[in-house]
C-alpha cells in the first residue's frame, strides 16, 4: 500500500470539496443569506473524514446506496456544525456532495496502488477545479451585471451583497430599470443607431472587400505581393493613432456627430481583415469552376456574383459576423466622434450614463445588459461561423 | 493576344481594388502621415474649428406702416482667436421690395443686398440694420423675408495648413512628461497582460481538450469575455471592484478576509511586507492587467486549442505505453508542439496590448499609475486639449510599433504563414 498516493488523494479531493462548498456559500450570500464565517478549516476536516470513509468502504457496498447515505450524513453534520441556513442551501450542499462522492467511485485502496496514480489524481482534481474556476471567473461578472439591473438603489445601499431578485413585486417594479432606460434615457433610439451602424458597416465592408479580395486571390497585377503584405501591416495600426487626425479632419468637414462618418471609419478599419480573411477562402475555390464560367462568357462581375459568392457563403458569414461584432462593440471612435445624444450608439450612450455620477448603478447595468445580450445571443447562435472568424481575424483585438 | 489578356486582367484587378484601397488610404494611411504633420505644430483643440462669419437675421415690423420693415443682421466672427479676411455678405429680397437706407459698405443690385465688410478680427460683433419698403406701398410678408437666409463667406487661415513648425511637442514628450515612467508602465502592462493571457489560455485549452460532460458549453462560455462589449464589461468590473459597495470588497469584508475595503482601481501602490522587505506593488495597474488577461485569454485559448486538437493521438498513446504521467506528457509532448503558436501569439498579442486604449480608459481613465502611451494620446489631445502633443505621442507609438513589426517579421514571419 502506498501512503503517498493515499495522502495526496485525501488532500487533493478534500481541498477541492471545501473550495466548492466555499464558492457555493459565497453564491448563497449573494442571494441574501447572511453568513459571516467561511469555516474553511472545519469543512476541510469534515471533507477529509468523508473521503477517508469513502475510500475505506471502497466497493464493499452498493455504490448508489453508499453515496446517498454518506452525502446525507455529511450534509446533516455540516448543517449542524455551521451557521443557520435555509433549506435550499442544504439541498445544494447535498447535491454537491452527491456529485463529489460519485467522482470518488473508483477510488479504493486497490486503485490507489497503481503506478503514477498520485499524479493522475492531482491532474483529475485540478481539471475539475479548473472547470469550476473558469466557469465562475467568466460567468460571475455577467451574472452580477444581470442581477444588479433588477435591484433598486435603496436595496443596494442597505445591503450591497444581497443581489436576490424580489419576485413578490409586480413585473413593472422588477423591470423598472429597463423601462427607465428606454423611456428617460432613450435607449430605443441608441439600439436602432447601433444596429444601423453595425449592419451598414457589414454591408459596405462586404461590398468593398469581396472584389478586392477576389483581385488579390486570383488576378495577376503589378504590386500584388506588396499589397497583400501591407494589408496585414495596416491592420496592426491601432485606432488610437488615427484618432487625432481623423478628429480634426472630421471636425472641419462637419462629419462629426454624424452616423455616416462613423460608418466610413468603421468600414475602413475592418476592410483589411475582411480582405485578408476572404482572399484566403477564395484561393481555396478550384480555379476550374471559374474557367468554366469564363468559357460561358461571364465577365469578372458575373464570376464574382454567380460563382464566387455562392461558393464562399460560409466565409462571408464569418466575415460578416466578425465585422458586426467589431462595429457593435466599438467604443473609441464613437467616443471621439459623437457628442450629440441624438447620434449616440449604445456603447457611447452607456459611457454617457456614467458621466453623471448620480446615475444609479442599476440603470448602468440595465444598459450594459441591453448592449451585451444581442451580441452574446448572436454568438451562441452562430458560434461556428464566429469562431472561425475570430480565429482568422484574431490578429486584432 | 496573351499580352492583351493580361492587360485586361491588370485593369480588372485595379478597378476591383480601387475602392477599397482609396478608402483605406483616406482613413488609415492618411491619418498616420497627418500625425507627423500635426506633431510638429502648436495646435490646440480650439484651433481646429475654422472661423466662420455668421449672421442671424431678425425681422421687425415698424409701427403705423405695414409696407415697411426693419431687418437686423446680427453679424459675428464665430472664432474668438482668429481673424477672417475679406468677408462678403449677400441676401436676397423679394420682388418690389427695396432697401431704404443702405450702409456704405453695401450695394443693392438685382434684388440682392451685397456687402463687403473687409476684415473681422477675432470675436468681432456688429448689428447691421436695414430698412426695407415695398415699392407699391403694399403690405410686406415678413415671414417670407425671414425665410431667406443670408450668404456669408470670408477667408481665414487654417492653422493646420500653415507652415509654422516647432519641435516643442517632441521636447515636451521626451523631457517634461515623465517619458520613462510612461514607457515603463506601458511595457509592464503589455508584457504581463500578454504572458498572463497566454498562460491562462494554455490552461483553458488543455482543459477543454479533455473529454467531460458539458465540454461544448464550456468552450462557448470561455469566449464570452472576448465577445462581449468592452463598455459593459469594464463598467461591470468597476462596480464589482468598487471600494464602497462593490460586491467583491463587500464579500471579503463580510467574511473577514480583509478588514477594510481595498480600492483596487484607485490605489497606486500596495505595500507588502515579506520577511522585512517592503515590496511596492502597483495595485491599480495590476488590477487593470488582470482585467486585460480576463478579457483576452479567450483568444489565446482559441489558437492553442486548435493546435492541441491537431496533435496526433499516437504520441500520447506511445507515452502511455512508456508509463508517462499527465504532467510529463504535458511538458514533453504538448508544450513542444505548441511553442510555435505560442511565439506567434506572444508577438501578436504584445502588439495589440501595446495599443490597448479602451480597457484602461474605461477602468481608470489613466489615473493611479495606469497611464500608458495610448491613454496619453487621449489625455494630451483631448483632456489637455493639445492636439499637437497628442500627435507627437502617436508618432512615438507608431515608431515603436514599426520596430515590433520588423522584429516580428524577422523572427517568425515565415512560421506565421505556415500555420
Amino acid at each position: 500500500m502506498k501512503f503517498k498516493s493515499l495522502i495526496i488523494t485525501l488532500f487533493a479531493s478534500s481541498i477541492f470539496l471545501s473550495i466548492i462548498i466555499c464558492i457555493w456559500k459565497m453564491l448563497a450570500t449573494l442571494q441574501g443569506v447572511s453568513f459571516k464565517n467561511l469555516n474553511f478549516n472545519l469543512n476541510l476536516l469534515l471533507s477529509l473524514g468523508l473521503v477517508i470513509t469513502c475510500v475505506f468502504i471502497g466497493k464493499k457496498f452498493n455504490h448508489n446506496l453508499k453515496i446517498f447515505v454518506l452525502s446525507l450524513l455529511f450534509t446533516i453534520l455540516y448543517t449542524f456544525l455551521n451557521e443557520n441556513s435555509p433549506m435550499w442551501f442544504s439541498v445544494g450542499i447535498f447535491l454537491l456532495i452527491l456529485f463529489f462522492t460519485n467522482k470518488l467511485k473508483k477510488y479504493d485502496l486497490k486503485y490507489l496502488n497503481q503506478d503514477f496514480i498520485s499524479e493522475k489524481i492531482v491532474f483529475e482534481f485540478l481539471s475539475l477545479f479548473a472547470i469550476v474556476f473558469f466557469a465562475l471567473v467568466i460567468l460571475f461578472p455577467f451574472y452580477i451585471m444581470f442581477v444588479t439591473s433588477f435591484k433598486t438603489q435603496t436595496a443596494l445601499l442597505i445591503n450591497p451583497i444581497d443581489l436576490s431578485i424580489d419576485f413578490s413585486k409586480n413585473i413593472f417594479e422588477i423591470f423598472k430599470s429597463y423601462f427607465v432606460i428606454f423611456k428617460t434615457y432613450d435607449f430605443g433610439r441608441y439600439i436602432l443607431t447601433s444596429s444601423y451602424v453595425s449592419v451598414g458597416t457589414v454591408l459596405i465592408t462586404l461590398l468593398f472587400a469581396i472584389p478586392a479580395a477576389y483581385a488579390v486571390a486570383r488576378l495577376k497585377f503589378f504590386g500584388k505581393t506588396f499589397l497583400s503584405t501591407s494589408i496585414l501591416i495596416i491592420y496592426m495600426f491601432p485606432a488610437i493613432v488615427l484618432v487625432i487626425p481623423l478628429y480634426t479632419v472630421f471636425s472641419q468637414l462637419g462629419l462629426r456627430n454624424s452616423v455616416e462618418g462613423l460608418l466610413i471609419v468603421y468600414t475602413a478599419t475592418t476592410l483589411p481583415v475582411a480582405i485578408y480573411m476572404l482572399q484566403g477562402y477564395f484561393k481555396s475555390i478550384p480555379k476550374e469552376i471559374e474557367e468554366a464560367g469564363l468559357i460561358d462568357g461571364q465577365n469578372w462581375f458575373g464570376i464574382i456574383i454567380k460563382i464566387i459568392i455562392p461558393l464562399s457563403l460560409p466565409a462571408i458569414a464569418s466575415v460578416s459576423l466578425y465585422v458586426f461584432m467589431i462595429a457593435w462593440n466599438e467604443f473609441l471612435f464613437s467616443l471621439m466622434f459623437l457628442d450629440n445624444p441624438k447620434t449616440f450608439t449604445l456603447s457611447r450612450a452607456i459611457n454617457h450614463l456614467t458621466g453623471d455620477a448620480e446615475t444609479p448603478r442599476q440603470y448602468l447595468m440595465a444598459g450594459s445588459v441591453v448592449v451585451t445580450l444581442p451580441i452574446l445571443l448572436i454568438f451562441i447562435y452562430f458560434e461556428k461561423y464566429l469562431v472561425s472568424g475570430l480565429t482568422a481575424g484574431s490578429v486584432k483585438g | 493576344m496573351s499580352s492583351s489578356l493580361s492587360k485586361i486582367e491588370k485593369r480588372t484587378a485595379y478597378t476591383l481594388l480601387l475602392p477599397a484601397v482609396c478608402l483605406v488610404f483616406a482613413i488609415i494611411l492618411f491619418p498616420i502621415f497627418a500625425n507627423v504633420w500635426i506633431s510638429f505644430k502648436e495646435v490646440g483643440l480650439k484651433d481646429i474649428r475654422i472661423p466662420e462669419p455668421r449672421a442671424k437675421k431678425i425681422v421687425k415690423n415698424i409701427q403705423d406702416s405695414n409696407s415697411e420693415l426693419k431687418i437686423i443682421y446680427k453679424l459675428r466672427n464665430s472664432s474668438l482667436i482668429q481673424d477672417i479676411r475679406e468677408v462678403k455678405f449677400s441676401d436676397k429680397l423679394p420682388k418690389n421690395i427695396e432697401p431704404v437706407n443702405l450702409d456704405k459698405r453695401c450695394e443693392f443690385k438685382s434684388q440682392k443686398i451685397k456687402c463687403f465688410f473687409g476684415n473681422w478680427e477675432a470675436g468681432y460683433r456688429e448689428n447691421l440694420e436695414i430698412f426695407v419698403k415695398n415699392v407699391n406701398n403694399n403690405a410686406i410678408n415678413s415671414k417670407y423675408i425671414k425665410s431667406n437666409k443670408p450668404d456669408l463667406n470670408g477667408k481665414s487661415n487654417n492653422i493646420l495648413l500653415t507652415t509654422d513648425f516647432t519641435f516643442k511637442n517632441f521636447k515636451n514628450v521626451f523631457i517634461n512628461n515623465n517619458f520613462v515612467e510612461l514607457l515603463m508602465t506601458t511595457f509592464y502592462f503589455t508584457f504581463f497582460g500578454t504572458v498572463g493571457a497566454i498562460l491562462l489560455g494554455i490552461f483553458a485549452a488543455q482543459l477543454v481538450n479533455q473529454k467531460f460532460y458539458g465540454r461544448t458549453f464550456m468552450r462557448s462560455i470561455l469566449l464570452f469575455p472576448y465577445v462581449g462589449p468592452v463598455v459593459a464589461l469594464a463598467y461591470t468590473w468597476t462596480l464589482l471592484l468598487d471600494p464602497n459597495s462593490g460586491t467583491i470588497n463587500s464579500l471579503l469584508v463580510n467574511y473577514g478576509v480583509i478588514e477594510k475595503p481595498i480600492n483596487l482601481l484607485g490605489q497606486k501602490y500596495l505595500i507588502i511586507n515579506i520577511l522585512g522587505f517592503e515590496l511596492k506593488l502597483r495595485l491599480a495597474l495590476t488590477t487593470v492587467i488582470f482585467f486585460e488577461i480576463w478579457r483576452y485569454f479567450p483568444l489565446a485559448f482559441l489558437f492553442i486549442l486548435a493546435r492541441l486538437q491537431a496533435i496526433p493521438k499516437d504520441l500520447y498513446e506511445a507515452a502511455d505505453v512508456d508509463g508517462a504521467g499527465p504532467f510529463r506528457k504535458f511538458f514533453h509532448i504538448t508544450l513542444p508542439q505548441i511553442t510555435a503558436i505560442l511565439s506567434i501569439l506572444f508577438m501578436i498579442r504584445f502588439i495589440w496590448n501595446f495599443n490597448k486604449f479602451e480597457d484602461i480608459f474605461l477602468l481608470t481613465g489613466g489615473a493611479s499609475g495606469t497611464l500608458t502611451l495610448p491613454i496619453s494620446v487621449y489625455q494630451q489631445g483631448f483632456a489637455v486639449s493639445n492636439i499637437g502633443m497628442g500627435s507627437a505621442v502617436s508618432i512615438v507609438i507608431v515608431l515603436l510599433l514599426i520596430t515590433f513589426m520588423i522584429i516580428y517579421f524577422k523572427l517568425i514571419g515565415k512560421k506565421a504563414n505556415e500555420i
